[in-house]
């Protein structure tokens, strides 16, 4: 991959939080790095991890969290700047979006007042320039009378189209990355369809790279390039989408597709993976797959080593050359 | 062969909110032993649907006969009895969980609530149900707070069982929870299911959890049924343009025709067919006439003007 097309390199990366008085990892050893124009699905059951991860690269962690590694965004190391620093360029250079619009959108402000607060502090426009930005935003994200839209509050449109206005939002400022933490969950898969085809529009159109987050890797399967899937805090297995639903190396990338019932199958029951996650703070202290694992044997005691992309010391065949 | 026995149906069922149709003249049959699943949108009526099924709200309009009789006819004590045998399952387990008893309290409860068994003897069959749904019997003597969501669904599909019922009526009963998980609670309502010979009535908005547990399904759309039949009939050859789009649009399917727009309020539903507004095959008529739902033979039924009867039906 050329440097240069290097949008943002994350290098052991860890993120702990105080649970129960005490400073607990809930990511460990994260690594990950997203070129222009590429999109790369973060993938996981709730509490793996992936939020906290994206949390700690828009530079929004938890109070109290301690964050540890390099989060490089074009060239420039985050985790060095004052707060301050990290707010202008994060405003600027990270668009988010997610899961539930209404938690992005402000009840009371009217759509053009939030659309135009982001846009005259970050690129220092004048009200009225704002507003006509704004307006020219909306129609890109396939809304017309944006005019109407941006007099109007949140409550009033559907979650579509709150949707595409977060969506208008994460853009406005011309951001090179843009997150989004499973924009499309909350919503009917009729629009969820239509949101997914805006955000492939989008991120050809602008170049932009994409981290997309998300429990379902088969509803990013077509939409990204790379896979990351993540299991207590680590990232277990990186790989093309579609080749982690066909030929998962991991055997919980493998667990994690056999449990999705598919459309057209035919079995009688699902593969579910027998036990629970482990709670943060209760992880095996080797591989944290393995009391759950059908496979693991006494060096899965060890913990593993992230290797040709797999933290795994048992990994499933290998893909097809 | 003599035809599947009727355990529950609806016929017209209606019901209104203010201006808001949510229900319109619904009417199917529940056979006893399937697996029937609801699908559809937000806003389509399934969930409205599901609780005029159990009296939890009084319809606008039409009847409701389960075992041959109308539970919309009877009075409040009756219709408490006849509760034992209609449970029902909900997306948040929390929400339905008093958190002051332990699991083993929440369990007993409806045999208390139907005079199931003998007193005594309620804490053990707790204890039993438990077993079944897969939680240790220590379970019995916590709270709900102190178990994971799909632990907790776990708890709502026992206390469900405790009454004997006939009838499950799950409503997103998988919606909240992990892939993972998920799989399990699947595999665990239709190991029941086998066991107990009960009818479940499955509502969700995921058709890949529709296509995985039902026998047949009925896809509203506003307020409506505009297609039903079987799972393989539905998912695999679905007829009504909105099937067709809404299948088309689930995960793992080839990206093929998107559909346009959002499900209009049901404050404000068009005149004619529903979906005529986001409709790529809409044509005049479907603005005037409204089309009911029609059998296609094979047991397939479809509300499209579209969608003409084969042959053999018509004969």
């Amino acid at each position: 991959m050329n440097a240069l097309a290097t949008i943002l390199e994350v290098r052991g990366l860890s993120v702990s939080l105080p649970i129960g008085g005490k400073l607990t990892p809930v990511v460990t050893d994260m690594n990950l790095s997203i070129a222009r124009g590429e999109a790369v699905a973060l993938v996981g059951e709730s509490g793996c991890g992936k939020s906290m991860t994206a949390r700690a690269i828009i530079g929004l962690p938890p109070p109290g969290a301690e964050i540890a590694g390099s989060i490089v965004l074009k060239g420039q190391e985050l985790t060095q700047l004052t707060p301050s620093e990290r707010r202008r360029i994060g405003g600027r250079e990270i668009g988010f979006i997610f899961q539930e619009p209404m938690t992005s959108l402000h009840p009371t402000l009217s759509i053009g007042a939030q659309m135009t607060d982001g846009l005259r502090y970050h690129l220092g426009l004048s009200r009225t320039a704002a507003l006509e930005r704004a307006r020219e935003l909306l129609d890109r994200v396939g809304i017309p009378r944006g005019r109407d839209i941006l007099a109007g509050h949140a409550h009033q449109l559907s979650g579509g189209m709150r949707q595409r206005v977060v969506i208008a939002m994460a853009i406005a400022c011309g951001p090179s990355l843009v997150i989004a933490d499973e924009p499309t969950t909350a919503l009917d898969v009729t629009i969820q369809a239509q949101v997914l085809d805006l955000l492939a529009r989008m991120r050809e159109e602008l170049g932009l790279a994409m981290l997309y987050i998300t429990h379902d890797l088969e509803v990013v399967a077509d939409f990204c390039d790379r896979a990351i899937v993540m299991y207590a805090g680590d990232r277990v297995e990186d790989g093309q989408p579609e080749q982690c639903l066909t030929r998962p190396r991991h055997p919980y990338t493998s667990g994690l597709v056999a449990a999705i019932p598919r459309m057209g199958g035919t079995s009688a029951r699902l593969s579910p993976i027998p036990g629970q996650v482990p709670p943060v703070g209760a992880w095996p202290a080797g591989c944290r797959f393995a009391p759950r694992c059908a496979i693991a044997d006494e060096i899965c005691a060890t913990r593993p080593v992230f290797d040709a992309g797999v933290r795994c010391w048992r990994p499933l065949a290998s893909p097809a050359p | 062969m003599s035809p599947p026995e009727k355990l529950l149906e609806a016929r017209d069922l209606a019901k209104t909110f203010g201006k808001v149709a949510a229900v319109r003249g619904v009417s199917f049959a529940l056979r006893r032993g399937e697996t029937f699943g609801i699908v559809g949108e937000s806003g389509s009526g399934k969930s409205t649907l599901a609780r005029l099924l159990l009296r939890l709200i009084e319809p606008s309009g039409g009847g409701v006969h389960f075992r041959g009789r109308d539970l919309t006819s009877l009075g409040r004590e009756e219709m408490r009895r006849e509760r034992r045998h209609i449970q029902m399952i909900f997306q948040d387990p929390f929400g339905s969980l008093n958190p002051r008893m332990t699991v083993g309290e929440l369990v007993a409860e409806p045999m208390h609530a139907h005079d199931i068994g003998e007193r005594g003897d309620r804490g053990a069959r707790a204890l039993k149900l438990l077993d079944e749904v897969g939680l240790p019997a220590a379970a019995g003597a916590r709270y709900p707070h102190e178990f994971s969501g799909g632990q907790r669904q776990r708890i709502a599909i026992a206390r469900a069982l405790a009454s004997e019922p006939a009838l499950i009526v799950a409503d997103e009963p998988v919606s909240a929870l992990d892939v993972s998980v998920q799989a399990q609670v699947l595999n665990l309502l239709l190991d029941l299911k086998e066991r107990h010979g009960m009818t479940l009535l499955f509502i969700s908005h995921d058709l890949r959890v529709v296509e995985f547990i039902c026998d047949r399904i009925a896809v509203m759309y506003l307020g409506e049924i505009v297609e039903l039949g079987d799972k393989a009939a539905i998912c695999g050859e679905p007829r009504h343009p909105y099937t067709q789009a809404l299948f088309a649009s689930a995960p793992g399917r080839p990206k093929t025709a998107r559909l346009a727009g959002e499900i209009p309020n049901a404050a404000d539903v068009p005149s004619g067919c529903a979906f005529r507004t986001r409709c790529p095959r809409a044509f005049d008529r479907c603005a005037i006439d409204h089309p009911p739902l029609r059998a296609l033979g094979g047991e397939r039924f479809a509300a499209c003007h579209l969608v003409e009867p084969a042959a053999e039906a018509v004969s």
